[in-house]
């Protein structure tokens, strides 16, 4: 069955042909919007993927994994609110901070299963939120601009527009890269071992928690990198992206797309984050439509949309 | 004779008021098939768990190959060479036959923090693997999901995932739970190879497989050994009659 040629690798391919072409199109027409839009997609994409590590293969229903999003977002944003504008300091700081939230967030969480796990999560993401509206010196409730953007020397210029789009797109592209060598090695086949049944892990000598935790951690640094480029993308960061319905959104996508598959969280945020977009511009209650079109790909969806296309070819 | 190699003394485990671990204690030697047999209720998963580490008792110690391992945590307990199946079938279900096993083997072979290289291309792994599969009579099912595998091949499996972690002892669990006549049969040969190759303490409620295949029988009844020693002794000893043997000709005629 090692045949290459079906609906999903298709629709795989044409869509990293699409988004690595996007910039050639966008110039040509002169459409400058679908650049930006694709810009966010791009990096929400990223944070679905990093989110989809520990959701989809991992088993952990982390319902707070826009904190990092913030985290990445307010390193970049309160050093360079210090003078501190080079990427350099600004990037490995940001990958820090979330690795060592994720750290303390996961120690604690994963002594926890199920809905008792997704409510501690979601609570650690609502307490970084209002710890984030606290800051008074960054901006509080409404948020920090950022002036500058990060600077990488004469490396890459993040306020070019297509510069920013392909280093978001090869940032993206180098996580799922790094998320298909975890799950596969020795590390990934016991954390998917651990989602299948914990107590046989445990009985043929895994100590479930380690394994789980480091994943934890992998993952929450990928959501931070997203954030720091997300604050960059937007010149901005508020706790509004920590917020609990923004956990959701990537959930959303995640499960949209497909959970446990490579590209799926790729696919769920285009998906998710155009449907929003151009719902939005035809009524203002474009929740009403979005809401049970989700439905309806989760009801008779299974697997999500990598699912569906799975199914295409076989039935 | 030597050391036992696994020891068990004055084991005591409560559940509330019920004392399902009644002061145990029982020594297994090195080679020896060691069956534990009792009827329902006599608190054999109790104990079993013990040993594997799932419970901890409230007093009392185990001692593998002279070593304390009462408070030791159940997943270093597999690499003290403690190895277990469980009762009710316990596998990987959406992973395949030979990448259950060979998982066992990764846990063999050290920590998993290895991030980089493909797993199902590690020929020491898969090698191993393969090897304890072809042990149970898998060899041609490697490659099969174990949610589409009959329930006797995953009960042969449990076997399989046991071995590759290359115990000491192994802990059996009513291997031959819900197996139909051919299956148990089988099974019963393949304990008769195995333990040739490594000490068993086997809990099991199919008589005629005890019978055949025990060097020895410890008899709980409410969580207290009744008696220990040979079959043969086991079979005339008047308070294992009084107590259980009975049902346990029941159990023979009818199951």
């Amino acid at each position: 069955m090692k045949d290459w040629l079906n609906a999903r690798n298709a629709i795989v391919v044409l869509v990293i042909a699409g988004l690595l072409l996007l910039p050639l199109y966008s110039s040509m027409t002169g459409n400058i919007f679908l650049l930006t839009l694709f810009t966010r997609i791009v990096i929400f994409a990223m944070a679905a993927a990093s989110l989809n590590l520990i959701m989809g293969y991992g088993g952990m229903m982390s319902f707070g994994h826009a904190a990092y999003l913030g985290i990445g977002g307010y390193a970049v944003g309160i050093l360079a609110h210090e003078g501190i504008g080079s990427g350099f300091i600004q990037w490995p700081v940001a990958l820090i901070a979330s690795a060592l939230f994720a750290l303390v967030i996961g120690a604690l969480s994963l002594r926890t299963r199920g809905v008792y796990f997704i409510m501690i999560t979601l609570a650690f993401a609502q307490m970084a939120y209002y710890v984030a509206s606290g800051l008074s010196r960054y901006g509080g409730d409404d948020g920090l601009t950022i002036y500058k953007r990060s600077d990488f020397g004469g490396l890459i210029n993040l306020s070019s527009r297509v510069q920013l789009y392909y280093f978001c797109l090869a940032c993206m592209f180098g996580v799922i890269y790094l998320i298909w060598r975890i799950v596969n090695s020795r590390f990934g086949m016991v954390v998917q071992g651990l989602r299948s049944n914990e107590a046989r892990m445990q009985a043929i000598g895994f100590p479930a928690n380690r394994y789980r935790l480091v994943c934890f951690v992998i993952s929450g640094t990928m959501c931070g990198l997203a954030g720091a480029l997300l604050a960059n993308n937007t010149d901005f960061v508020s706790p509004a992206v920590m917020y609990w319905t923004r956990s959701g959104d990537l959930m959303v996508m995640v499960i949209l797309g497909g959970m446990g598959s490579l590209f799926g969280p790729v696919l769920g945020a285009i998906v998710y984050l155009v449907l929003e977009e151009s719902l939005s511009q035809v009524t203002e209650y474009w929740a009403l439509i979005m809401g049970p079109l989700l439905l309806l790909i989760v009801l008779f969806g299974r697997g999500g949309i990598v699912g569906l296309l799975g199914r295409l070819r076989r039935g | 004779m030597a050391e036992p190699l696994l020891r068990v003394e004055k084991l005591v485990r409560r559940f509330g008021g019920i004392v399902a671990t009644d002061n145990v204690s029982l020594d297994v030697s090195s080679g020896e098939l060691h069956a534990i047999i009792g009827p329902n209720g006599a608190g054999k998963t109790t104990l079993i768990s013990q040993l594997t580490g799932q419970l901890l008792p409230h007093s009392g110690t185990i001692s593998l190959a002279g070593a304390d391992i009462t408070r030791v945590p159940a997943y270093r307990r597999s690499a003290l060479g403690l190895a277990r199946s469980f009762q009710i079938t316990s596998l990987l279900l959406d992973f395949t036959a030979l990448d259950n096993v060979a998982l066992a083997a990764q846990a063999h072979s050290g920590h998993s923090f290895y991030f980089w290289s493909d797993a199902r291309n590690e020929s020491q792994l898969r090698g191993a693997a393969l090897a304890a599969l072809v042990r149970v009579g898998l060899g041609n099912r490697a490659d099969t999901l174990v949610s589409k595998l009959s329930h006797g091949e995953q009960r042969e499996l449990e076997l399989a995932v046991a071995l590759a972690t290359k115990p000491q002892v192994l802990l059996l669990d009513e291997p031959m739970a819900g197996l139909g006549i051919t299956e148990s049969a089988r099974m019963v040969k393949l304990l008769q190879e195995l333990r040739r190759e490594v000490t068993i303490v086997l809990v099991e409620h199919d008589m005629d497989a005890v019978f055949a295949l025990a060097d020895r029988i410890t008899v709980l009844v409410y969580g207290r050994v009744i008696a220990s020693g040979a079959p043969a002794a086991i079979r005339n000893n008047e308070e294992v009659r009084r107590a259980y043997l009975g049902e346990l000709h029941a159990v023979t005629r009818h199951g």
